[in-house]
C-alpha cells in the first residue's frame, strides 16, 4: 500500500539552556498508508507532538528521515508540497483564527499561496459545507462555540485540499457535544475524501474509534494495531499512564473475577450486548 | 448556613449594545459548606461567568452573592478578602506561573494576605504537600517543570491561600488519563483533609461522576439544577439534548436495564457497576 507518512529510523534532539541534549525520539519507524485514520496515544511527554510536527516539517528530524508522500521533509525546495499536502489542526481553535469572518478565515491560506479568486470562492464554500460550517460563513469566530471553532479551523485546512490533517489534541478544550461534532468531521472527511487522519488524543473514546492505534511511549513506538488488539492489553496500556475506554475497562475487570466474557470490547452497545449475552448464559432472567 | 448563595443573580455582557447578552440569568443557588461540587454545562452556558462572580472577579448586573451569609458588594472596599476567601484557579494556570522559584510563586498569595513569613512558609510546605510537590523542586524556576507538575505548582499557589472555597476551572484539560487521576486524587485528599468546600468545573462527565457528590448544571445563563450526582445523571435525555453526555457507563447500564435485566440504569462509577452485575449473578437483581 503507498504511505502517505513513512518515518523511519526517526531521532530527534533538542538542547536545553545548559546546552544539555535530550533525546524526544529514538530511532522510531512509522508508516502511514493512504486512507487510514490513526491516533496516536501516549502520556505527556511521550514525544507524540514531536513526532506529529515531523510530519508536515514544523520539525525537522535530528537522524533518520521522514518522507512526506515520497518527499524527504528534509528538502527545503519542497516545504511548500509538503505543507499543502499535510495540514495540522492544534489543540486551542482560538490561537489558530485569524480573520473576523469565518469564510475570509477559510480563505486565508489560499489567498497567501495565490490561488485564483474564483477558486478561492468555491474551495471555501466546499470546505465549510465539508466540515458542517456553511451556514455561519459570515458569522464572526467569536460568536461560534468551541467545536464551531476548531470545525472553522480544520476548514481552513481542508480548503488547501490536503492529503493528510494532522490533530493534535483537537478536542482537549471542548465540551463533550463539540468533541462529538469534531470527531464526526474527522471521519466524515477520511471516509468521504480519503484524507488520511492522524488523531493524537488523551480521549480514549476516539481512539476506539479509529482504524489504528499507536502507543508513544518514552520516544518509541511501544503498541500499535486495531483498536480492538490494542485496548485489549489494558494493564499494559495502565502501566504507562494510559487508560481504556470504560466499558472495555468493565469487562476486564469482570473477566479478572473469572466471568467468561470476551475481552476485545471497546465499545458501550457492544458492551451492553456482551453483558447482555453473558447474563442470558448465566439464566439470569431478563423480564424485568 | 450555606457557605454560597446566589439571589437572582444576573450578568449582563455589552449592556446597552446590539450584542447584549445574559450570561447569567436570575440564578438561585445555596451551596452548603463543604460539598465538591462538579460544574457541568456546555460552551457558553455561563458556567464560567458564574463562578467569577463567586469571588468577586465580576460584579453582578442585578442580584446578590453572599459567601457565608456576607453580601460580597456591601462595601465594594473589602471586596480583596474575598479573593483569599474565594480561591480560584483559571484553565491553563500554569501560564499565569511568573516568579524565579517555585517557592516564591506559591507563595505571592499568602504574601498578598500579609502573612507573617514563618505562616508564609508554612503555607507553602502546606500547599506543596497537597499536590505532592517535592521539597527539592522548591527551589527550582517554574520553567523548568514538566507541563503537568506547572500546573500543580499554580493550584498549589491557590491553595496556600487556605480557602474557604476552592473553584477549579477544568484543572485537567490537555492533561494525560494519569496526570488527570493525580491531580484528581489530589484534591479529593485535600477536600477531605481540609473539609472546605470545592468546586470542579469539567467537561468529562467521568471525572465528575466519580469525584462530585453534588453536581451544577448550567445551560443557556440558567442554572438547570443542583442537585447530588446521581439524582442529575437520571437526566440522561436532557443533559444530551443541551450538548451534554451522561458516563460511558451511564450508557451500558441504560441499555441493559431496557432489555429487562434487574439493573439500577442510572449506574456511572465502576465499582457500583460491578456490584450490580454479581448482584445479578448471585439473585439479587436491582428493584427501583
Amino acid at each position: 500500500m503507498e504511505q502517505i507518512i513513512s518515518a523511519q529510523q526517526v531521532t530527534f534532539c533538542y538542547q536545553n539552556d545548559e546546552g544539555e541534549s535530550h533525546e524526544v525520539l529514538h530511532l522510531l519507524d512509522l508508516d502511514i498508508p493512504k486512507g487510514q485514520m490513526v491516533a496516536v496515544l501516549g502520556h505527556n511527554g511521550s514525544g507524540k507532538s514531536t513526532l506529529a510536527k515531523h510530519f508536515n516539517a514544523i520539525l525537522l528530524p535530528s537522524g533518520g528521515t521522514v518522507y512526506v508522500d515520497g518527499i524527504d521533509t528534509k528538502d527545503p525546495q519542497r516545504l511548500f508540497d509538503i505543507r499543502q499536502t499535510v495540514g495540522m489542526v492544534f489543540q486551542n481553535p482560538d490561537n489558530q483564527i485569524v480573520a473576523t469572518i469565518v469564510e475570509e478565515d477559510v480563505a486565508f491560506a489560499l489567498e497567501n499561496m495565490g490561488v485564483d479568486p474564483a477558486e478561492i470562492r468555491r474551495r471555501v464554500d466546499e470546505a465549510l459545507q465539508e466540515v458542517g460550517m456553511y451556514e455561519y460563513r459570515m458569522h464572526a469566530p467569536h460568536q461560534l462555540s468551541g467545536g464551531q471553532k476548531q470545525r472553522v479551523a480544520i476548514a481552513g485546512i481542508v480548503a488547501m485540499r490536503p492529503k493528510c490533517i494532522v490533530l493534535d489534541e483537537p478536542t482537549a478544550m471542548l465540551d463533550p457535544r463539540g468533541r462529538s461534532e469534531v470527531m464526526r468531521t474527522i471521519r466524515k472527511l477520511n471516509e468521504q475524501f480519503g484524507i488520511t487522519s492522524v488523531l493524537i488524543t488523551h480521549y480514549m473514546d476516539e481512539a476506539a474509534r479509529c482504524d489504528r492505534v499507536v502507543v508513544m511511549d518514552d520516544g518509541k513506538i511501544l503498541m500499535d494495531g486495531v483498536p480492538r488488539e490494542v485496548f485489549s492489553q489494558v494493564e499494559r496500556l495502565k502501566s504507562v499512564g494510559l487508560d481504556v475506554p470504560a466499558a472495555t475497562e468493565l469487562i476486564y475487570h469482570l473477566r479478572q473475577k473469572g466471568y467468561q466474557l470476551r475481552q476485545d470490547v471497546i465499545f458501550e452497545d457492544e458492551c451492553a450486548e456482551e453483558l447482555a449475552r453473558f447474563l442470558k448464559e448465566q439464566n439470569v432472567d431478563a423480564d424485568h | 448556613m450555606p457557605i454560597i448563595k446566589t439571589e437572582d443573580l444576573t450578568y449582563i455582557y455589552s449592556q446597552g449594545t446590539p450584542f447584549e447578552k445574559a450570561a447569567v440569568d436570575h440564578v438561585n443557588l445555596e451551596i452548603e459548606a463543604g460539598e465538591f461540587v462538579g460544574v457541568i454545562g456546555h460552551t457558553g452556558s455561563g458556567k464560567s461567568t458564574l463562578i467569577q462572580h463567586l469571588n468577586g472577579l465580576l460584579e453582578p448586573t442585578s442580584g446578590k452573592v453572599y459567601i457565608d451569609g456576607q453580601d460580597l458588594w456591601a462595601d465594594k472596599s473589602k471586596i480583596r478578602q474575598f479573593r483569599f476567601r474565594v480561591g480560584l484557579v483559571f484553565q491553563y494556570p500554569e501560564y499565569q506561573l511568573f516568579e524565579d522559584t517555585v517557592a516564591k510563586d506559591i507563595a505571592f498569595g499568602p504574601r498578598n494576605m500579609g502573612l507573617s513569613e514563618a505562616e508564609i512558609q508554612d503555607r507553602v510546605r502546606m500547599a506543596a504537600q497537597f499536590v505532592d510537590l517535592p521539597e527539592e523542586i522548591l527551589e527550582k524556576s517554574p520553567f523548568e517543570l514538566s507541563g503537568g507538575q506547572k500546573r500543580r505548582v499554580a493550584i498549589a499557589g491557590v491553595i496556600a491561600m487556605d480557602p474557604e472555597v476552592l473553584i477549579l476551572d477544568e484543572p485537567t484539560a490537555g492533561l494525560d488519563p494519569r496526570g488527570r487521576d493525580r491531580i484528581l486524587g489530589q484534591l479529593k485528599e485535600y477536600h477531605r483533609h481540609r473539609g472546605n468546600t470545592v468546586l470542579l468545573v469539567s467537561h468529562s462527565m467521568e471525572d465528575v461522576a466519580k469525584y462530585a457528590t453534588k453536581v451544577l448544571v448550567m445551560n443557556r445563563s440558567h442554572l438547570f439544577l443542583y442537585d447530588e450526582t446521581h439524582r442529575v445523571f437520571k437526566h440522561a435525555e436532557e443533559l444530551s439534548r443541551m450538548g451534554l453526555a451522561v458516563p460511558q457507563l451511564s450508557r451500558v447500564f441504560t441499555a441493559l436495564a431496557e432489555q429487562g435485566f434487574a439493573v439500577n440504569p442510572n449506574t456511572y462509577t465502576m465499582q457500583y457497576a460491578l456490584n450490580e452485575i454479581e448482584d445479578l449473578l448471585e439473585g439479587r437483581g436491582y428493584h427501583a
